[in-house]
C-alpha cells in the first residue's frame, strides 16, 4: 500500500465518520418549533398575577356566563380572577340547590334529564347588555329564560314543533324582542313524519324560528317559523345599528347530503350565510300568513319572497358576527384560512337591484363579490369572532389553537396569541354588544392535554383568560371549566343586580306560611296536605303522620329573611331533596307508596343545631 | 329661719327674664326630637355578621337595621340561649314614655309663659327625674332580657348584663351600646333647663336682694 492510497484511506474514513456524526446529530427536536422553554402558551407571572388577582373578600370586575354544553346548565365565573361563584341548573337537576326535585322544576324539565345547552345570550337594550336575563337553547328544540334578580331558571319553552337539533340558538335582537332557534339536523316536519333518507334534500326541512320575549316579564312565546332547505343551520347573531331587524345565521351542508357528512357536507367551496328579514317576518306573521304545521304557522319563503336571502361564505362556516356599529357581517369559513367580511349596505344594495346568483327552493343567493368587503387572512379554521372597544376584531382559529388579533377597516391581522389548546368560542368582555369593554377576552378551548393536574383520562375543558387591553395579547390565566363551554357572555358586575333574599311582602305563593303557628298537616281525601316551615334550627312539624297510598303534598317555605340561610327538606328514601332560599316556597308531591318510617332534615348546613333540623314522616300501612 | 324661708319664697315667685323663657322654649322644641330620633342604639358584630346588626331603640317603638331584619335576627340568635323575643310589644316604656316627655313638654311651656322661677325649678327637678328614670328602666329591660333566660334552652349560658354604655364582648359576639340622637336631644334640653336657672338665680338674687 503506497502513502498515497493510504491517506486516500485514511481521508475517506474520517469524512465517513463525520458524515456519520453529521447525521447521527440531526434528530426532531423535542417540542415544535419556536417553543419556549416549559411549554406552550406562558405568560410573564408577575404581571399576570397582579392582573387577576383579586384578594379574598374583594370582588370580581365582571361575571362570565359560561355555558356547560351537555351538562346543560350555566356556571358563573369571575373575571378576572376566574373563580367559579355558582352553577345556575337549567335543563339538568342539580340536587345541590334542589333543581328538579320540587313540582315546579320538574314540571319545567318535563321528561328530559339533559339538554346541551350552548349559546347564553343575555337580554338587551338598544344593543348593550341590561343585566336582566340571560336565555340559553338547548338541542332539543329547546329555549330557556334565567332571571339575573335571582339567578335562577324562570322558564323552558319547548320541545319547540318543527325544530329539530336547536343549535343556532338562542341569540338575542337589539332590544330584546325575540330570541332565536334554528334546526340543525333537518328531518321530515311535522315531527313524527317519516321520510326516506334518499329524499332528504326535498322531504327534509329547515326550519329557523323566532321567540318573542314579553318586554316586562320577559316571558318567552313561540312567534314564527320559516321552513327552508334542509340546511344545517349552525350560528346566529343579530344585525344591530344600521343592520338592526336583520339576523344571521350560518349552515354548512348546503349540499343537502347524506351520510358520511364530514365528507358529503364538504364538496361545495361555499356554504351560505342566511340574512333573515326579521321586521318584515314579523308583519307577515301578524298578518296570519303561513301554513299551519305542527300546531303552528310557518312561512314558505318560496310563497312570500322578500323574507330571507342567502350570502354564500367560505366553505361550511361555523360563526356569524355582526360589528358593533351593525355594518360588518363578520363569516368564518372553519375549513378555509379567511374570515369573511360582509358589508350590509352592500346586502341591502344587492338584493334591491336583485344581484342574484341563483336560488336555493326559491331562496335567492346573492353575488359574492358584489357584497364582501374583504377576506383576511386570519389563520386556519377560523371560527368566531368577538369585537373590542377600539376596533379591532378577535376572531378564534380552531386548527391553529390561536387569537388572531385584526383590524376593522383596514382588515390587516395585527397579533396572534396561541391557545392551549384547540380554541372553540371566545368571548371578550361585552364583546358582541354596540359598545364592546375590551380589556378581558375568555378563550373557550376544547383540550387542556395534561396543564393541570391529571384527572385520569376524562380531562377538563380548559378557559383561557387574554389581556386585551394593550397592543398585543398577553395570557393572564388558565381556569379548568366544568363540561363543556360552548359560548359564553361577559358582563360588567354593576349591570346585575341580584337581590338576596325573597322579601317577605312579595311572597305570593298561595302555600306560604310565615308562622310556625301555621305549620300543620291536613287531610282530605287520600290527599294530605303539610305546610311546613323551616327556620332555623327547626322543621316545623316535627312529624308527619299518612297512610300507605296517600298523595302527600309538602309546601314548605323557608321564613328567613337573612342572607345564606338556606335550609333543605332531605327525605331518605323517597328520593325528595328540596332546598329553600331565604323566603321562599317550594312544593313537592309524591305518593306515600312505601310503609314505613321516613326521617326528613335539613341538608344545607344552616346553624349550629342544624343536626337537630329533623322530623319524621310515618306511612302507616293500610288498615 | 323664717326669712329665710321668706326670702326664698319671694326669690322663687319672682318673674322670669326673657333668656331662661327662650331657654325653656327651645327645650321644649328639643323634647320633638325623640318623637323622630331614636333614643338608644345596640350594635352587634361577629365573624359571621361583618357588617353587624343593629337595633334603633326610639321613644316608642324599636327598629331593626336592614330594613327591621336585624332585630328578627338577634331574635332568632337569642332562642337558642332561651331569651324572651324582644318585642315593640314588651316595653311599656313605649307606651310611657311618649306620654310623660309629652306632659313635660306642656309644663315647660306653662313655666316658659307663666314664667315663675319656681316653675323652672319644678321642670328641672321632674326631668332630671325623668331622665334618670328612664335610664334606670331601660337598663333594668335589659338585665331582664339577659336574666330570664328559659331553662330549657338549648345552649346554656350565665344570666349576663348587656352593655348599657359602651362595649362589651359576649360570646361570639362584640356589642356596642350608645345614645343616638333622641337622648343627646334630651341631655340638650337638660342643659337649657340648667342654664336658664342659672340665669334666672343670677337675675333673681340681684332683684330679690335689690
Amino acid at each position: 500500500m503506497s502513502e498515497n492510497r493510504k491517506s486516500i484511506l485514511t481521508w475517506g474514513l474520517l469524512g465517513l465518520v463525520l458524515v456519520g456524526g453529521i447525521l447521527a446529530g440531526r434528530c426532531a427536536p423535542s417540542g415544535p418549533k419556536g417553543k419556549k422553554e416549559g411549554g406552550a402558551a406562558k405568560s410573564d407571572a408577575a404581571i399576570a398575577a397582579m392582573k387577576t388577582y383579586v384578594a379574598p373578600g374583594d370582588l370580581d370586575e365582571y361575571y362570565l356566563f359560561s355555558s356547560g354544553g351537555h351538562s346543560g346548565q350555566i356556571y358563573v365565573y369571575g373575571v378576572p380572577s376566574m373563580r367559579h361563584l355558582s352553577t345556575i341548573p337549567v335543563f339538568t337537576p342539580y340536587p345541590g340547590i334542589g333543581y328538579g326535585f320540587d313540582d315546579e322544576s320538574k314540571a319545567m324539565l318535563g321528561n328530559l334529564t339533559w339538554g346541551d345547552a350552548h349559546h347564553p345570550a343575555l337580554s338587551e337594550t338598544a344593543g348593550d347588555y341590561d343585566g336582566r336575563w340571560l336565555f340559553i337553547n338547548d338541542m332539543n328544540g329547546r329555549i330557556a329564560r334565567i332571571d339575573l334578580r335571582d339567578f335562577k331558571t324562570k322558564q323552558i319553552l319547548g320541545p319547540i314543533p318543527n325544530i329539530s337539533g336547536n343549535h343556532g340558538s338562542s341569540f338575542v335582537t337589539p332590544n330584546t324582542e325575540y330570541a332565536m332557534m334554528a334546526s340543525r339536523f333537518s328531518i321530515p316536519i311535522p315531527k313524527g313524519t317519516v321520510a326516506p333518507i334518499e329524499k332528504y334534500a326535498t322531504d327534509y326541512k329547515g326550519i329557523v324560528c323566532a321567540i318573542k320575549i314579553d318586554p316586562k316579564t320577559g316571558q318567552m312565546a313561540l312567534a314564527w317559523q320559516i321552513v327552508t332547505p334542509p340546511f344545517d343551520w349552525d350560528l346566529g347573531d343579530a344585525g344591530k345599528k344600521v343592520s338592526d331587524g336583520w339576523m344571521f345565521w350560518t349552515c354548512y351542508n348546503s349540499e343537502r347530503a347524506t351520510g358520511k357528512l364530514e365528507v358529503t357536507a364538504s364538496q361545495r367551496d361555499r356554504d351560505y350565510i342566511a340574512a333573515v328579514d326579521w321586521k318584515a317576518l314579523e308583519k307577515a306573521a301578524a298578518e296570519g300568513k303561513g301554513d299551519t304545521i305542527g300546531g303552528v304557522k310557518v312561512i314558505d319563503p318560496k310563497k312570500i319572497p322578500g323574507l330571507i336571502y342567502l350570502l354564500p361564505c367560505g366553505k361550511s362556516p361555523h360563526g356569524v358576527d355582526v360589528s358593533p356599529d351593525g355594518k360588518y357581517v363578520v363569516g368564518s369559513g372553519k375549513l378555509q384560512g379567511v374570515t369573511t367580511v360582509f358589508n350590509f349596505e352592500k346586502i341591502q344594495t344587492a338584493i334591491k337591484n336583485k344581484d342574484f346568483i341563483g336560488d336555493e327552493d326559491g331562496i335567492p343567493v346573492l353575488k359574492y363579490e358584489s357584497i364582501k368587503d374583504a377576506e383576511v387572512p386570519v389563520g386556519l379554521g377560523p371560527l368566531h369572532t368577538q369585537f373590542g372597544g377600539d376596533g379591532f376584531a378577535y376572531t378564534s382559529l380552531f386548527v391553529d389553537s390561536a387569537i388572531a388579533k385584526w383590524k376593522m377597516g383596514t382588515w390587516e391581522v395585527v397579533d396572534k396569541i396561541p391557545m392551549s389548546y384547540s380554541i372553540g368560542h371566545l368571548c371578550a368582555a361585552e364583546g358582541d354588544t354596540c359598545s364592546p369593554k375590551g380589556k378581558y377576552l375568555v378563550g373557550l378551548n376544547k383540550l387542556s392535554h395534561g396543564r393541570h393536574l391529571s384527572v385520569g383520562p376524562g380531562q377538563p375543558e380548559s378557559s383561557q383568560l387574554v389581556d386585551i387591553s394593550e397592543e398585543k395579547m398577553k395570557l393572564l390565566y388558565d381556569a379548568f371549566t366544568e363540561p363543556e363551554p360552548h359560548y359564553a357572555q361577559m358582563i360588567k358586575a354593576d349591570k346585575v343586580k341580584p337581590i338576596e333574599v325573597y322579601p317577605k311582602e312579595e311572597s305570593k305563593h298561595p302555600l306560604a306560611i310565615w308562622d310556625v303557628k301555621d305549620a300543620g298537616v291536613t287531610r282530605k281525601g287520600n290527599e294530605v296536605l303539610a305546610k311546613v316551615v323551616l327556620v332555623r334550627s327547626t322543621i316545623t312539624p316535627q312529624l308527619i303522620e299518612v297512610n300507605e297510598g296517600d298523595t302527600v303534598k309538602i309546601a314548605m317555605t323557608n321564613i328567613e329573611q337573612t342572607t345564606d340561610e338556606l335550609h333543605g327538606f332531605g327525605l331518605l328514601d323517597y328520593n325528595i331533596n328540596i332546598v329553600c332560599d331565604p323566603g321562599e316556597t317550594k312544593v313537592v308531591t309524591f305518593k306515600a307508596d312505601k310503609k314505613g318510617v321516613y326521617p326528613y332534615y335539613c341538608t344545607n348546613f344552616c346553624s349550629a343545631l342544624h343536626q337537630e333540623m329533623q322530623g319524621y314522616l310515618i306511612v302507616k300501612a293500610r288498615s | 329661719m323664717t326669712s329665710f324661708f321668706e326670702k326664698e319664697t319671694r326669690f322663687l315667685d319672682q318673674p322670669l327674664g326673657m333668656a331662661p323663657r327662650v331657654l325653656l322654649l327651645i327645650a321644649t322644641l328639643l323634647l320633638v326630637f325623640t318623637y323622630v330620633f331614636p333614643l338608644w342604639q345596640l350594635t352587634m358584630f361577629a365573624p359571621q355578621y361583618p357588617e353587624g346588626l343593629r337595633m334603633d331603640i326610639y321613644s316608642y317603638r324599636l327598629e331593626g337595621g336592614n330594613k327591621g331584619q336585624d332585630v328578627k335576627e338577634i331574635n332568632i340568635l337569642n332562642h337558642y340561649i332561651g331569651m324572651k323575643d324582644i318585642e315593640t310589644a314588651d316595653f311599656t316604656e313605649f307606651k310611657w314614655i311618649p306620654f310623660v316627655v309629652g306632659v313635660m313638654g306642656l309644663l315647660f311651656l306653662r313655666a316658659a309663659i307663666l314664667g315663675k322661677i319656681s316653675n323652672l325649678v319644678d321642670v328641672f327637678v321632674l326631668f332630671c327625674y325623668f331622665g334618670a328614670f328612664s335610664l334606670w328602666s331601660f337598663g333594668y329591660k335589659l338585665w331582664s332580657y339577659g336574666h330570664n333566660l328559659a331553662p330549657t334552652a338549648s345552649v346554656k349560658v350565665p344570666p349576663f348584663m348587656p352593655p348599657l354604655f359602651g362595649f362589651k364582648q359576649l360570646a361570639n359576639f362584640g356589642v356596642y351600646s350608645y345614645p343616638r340622637l333622641g337622648s343627646y336631644a334630651l341631655a340638650l334640653a337638660v342643659v337649657c333647663l340648667a342654664l336658664a336657672l342659672l340665669l334666672a338665680w343670677r337675675s333673681g338674687r340681684k332683684s330679690a336682694s335689690a
